[in-house]
């Protein structure tokens, strides 16, 4: 690991005071799970490392008009085992449990796997379909940025070098939603997802009010499907409706190969994933109580 | 570069150290406070060999900051049972022969106590879950979940 220096702020003010002083040259450290990672094969070498682990005004669940506010810094350990989010949004408790074992689970943060803006991160199908915002702030100014317009390519977002995001909100799905989240891999555990799928579809009567698709790893970023999206608003979810948007995203997509798959792979499972997420998430749809 | 002198709870005991920044939780332990039960396996978090407790959850150590543990609790193979006196779950995996090269153990014990303090009475599937991250290349895991099962049980008959 390359040299740093550590600082340990204990509040959102002394973090973007650090952040506004040092910005581009520090890192953020949340978990560690990833960034510990990177410093350790010298992928970034910041100059400052700012842990917030300390920060407990970021870490916090609650349910405020109609959304649930999850500080940066909670851990998705805290996430899955939160019986609020159980009960409000049990996909986004399904999902926190498959971000890594048990060990990254206790110190990866939402926000981190956010910012960290990895491709395949697994947090962010879901999120997206869940049309999550978050807040970012600097020492002068706070925003919302739509989680949509958040990533701009691998490990790139929005965000301004003095910015800390601060909360992830996420809008509780209207009555008679569902959602579902799927993702290939080679096993379970701490394992980068080959392709994944989320879902989201609202039914009104028999026909999809709000539909929304996402994928992670198959572009530079985790991305909609608007495609997919379209085919099954304001339609009746019949399964060649949902066969033709999971075609739609085969169509959409341009994944590359890696060493994980191929490209020809990861669009043949695309269609796979795509049709299992939009099938689990009306199944959940049918059965809302 | 500076170094940051923190003081933390090891094992029940107030510990000072000097630490490099740019040092990790694992490197502490077993480089410098020489409490080698904590096993370095990938470095890289897959492996779960360097599980130990940060205020009771268990975490990898190559993945903390040395500098991170500064006024926490941290708990290591070291800390729980003695020769004389096993803890449960070290007895059991005795019991059990759940153990061939040893070299993950300390991991796993780690882990399944940090199970069995969050769920007394865990089934073999959520045991198994659990323990998803600790690789033991040797014993095919099922006489350490038969052992993880009976260190539960007896915990829970010991507080009754």
């Amino acid at each position: 690991m390359n040299e740093f220096e550590y600082l340990r702020p204990t509040s959102v003010a002394e973090t973007l005071s650090h952040l506004s002083i040092y910005g581009g040259k520090s890192k953020i450290l949340a978990g560690g799970t990833d960034l510990v990672l990177l410093l350790q094969q010298g992928i970034v070498h910041p100059s400052h490392i700012i842990d917030i682990t300390n920060v407990s005004e970021l870490n916090y669940i609650r349910e405020e008009d109609g959304c649930l506010r999850i500080g940066a810094a909670t851990r998705m350990r805290e996430i899955e085992t939160s019986e609020l989010v159980r009960k409000k949004i049990p996909m986004l408790a399904e999902i926190a449990q498959l971000v890594g074992e048990i060990g990254v689970r206790n110190a990866a943060t939402i926000g981190g796997n956010l910012v960290n803006a990895s491709p395949a991160a697994d947090s962010a199908p879901p999120l997206l379909v869940l049309d999550a915002s978050l807040r970012a702030r600097n020492a002068k100014a706070e925003r919302t940025i739509r989680l949509t317009d958040f990533f701009v390519h691998v490990k790139k977002t929005v965000l301004a070098q003095d910015e800390l995001v601060t909360e992830v909100v996420v809008p509780i799905p209207a009555p008679h939603s569902g959602g579902a989240f799927y993702r290939l891999a080679k096993r379970g555990g701490n394992i980068i997802s080959i392709v994944s799928a989320g879902a989201l579809l609202t039914l009104k009567g028999k026909v999809c009010s709000v539909a929304r698709i996402a994928m992670g790893s198959v572009a530079p970023t985790p991305i909609r499907i608007k495609s997919a999206e379209k085919t099954l608003e304001e339609a009746d979810p019949t399964p060649e409706k949902i066969r033709a948007a999971a075609q739609n995203a085969y169509d959409e997509i341009k994944p590359i190969s890696d060493i994980r798959a191929s490209a020809e792979y990861r669009r043949d499972t695309s269609r796979v994933y795509v049709r299992k997420a939009i099938e689990m998430a009306l199944t959940r749809a049918k059965s809302w109580s | 570069m500076k170094l940051e002198q923190i003081e933390f709870n090891l094992n029940g005991r107030v510990t000072k150290a000097l630490v490099k920044p740019n040092s990790t939780l694992l490197d502490l332990l077993h480089n410098e406070l020489k409490l080698t039960g904590t096993k370095r396996g990938c470095d890289r978090g897959d492996c779960g060999a360097c599980t130990v407790q940060l205020n009771g959850r268990a975490v990898n150590a190559c993945l903390v900051l040395a500098p991170q543990v500064h006024g926490k609790n941290v708990t290591t193979i070291e800390g729980i049972g003695t020769p004389e006196k096993l803890h449960p779950v070290q007895q059991a995996f005795v019991d059990m022969d759940a153990v061939q090269c040893g070299y993950c153990i300390p991991g796993l014990l780690m882990c399944a106590k940090a199970l069995i303090e969050e769920n007394p009475n865990p089934t073999a599937e959520q045991i198994r879950t659990y323990i998803s991250g600790n690789l033991c290349r040797c014993t095919g895991y099922l006489h350490q979940i038969e052992a993880i099962k009976a260190a539960a049980a007896k915990i829970r008959n010991d507080s009754k």
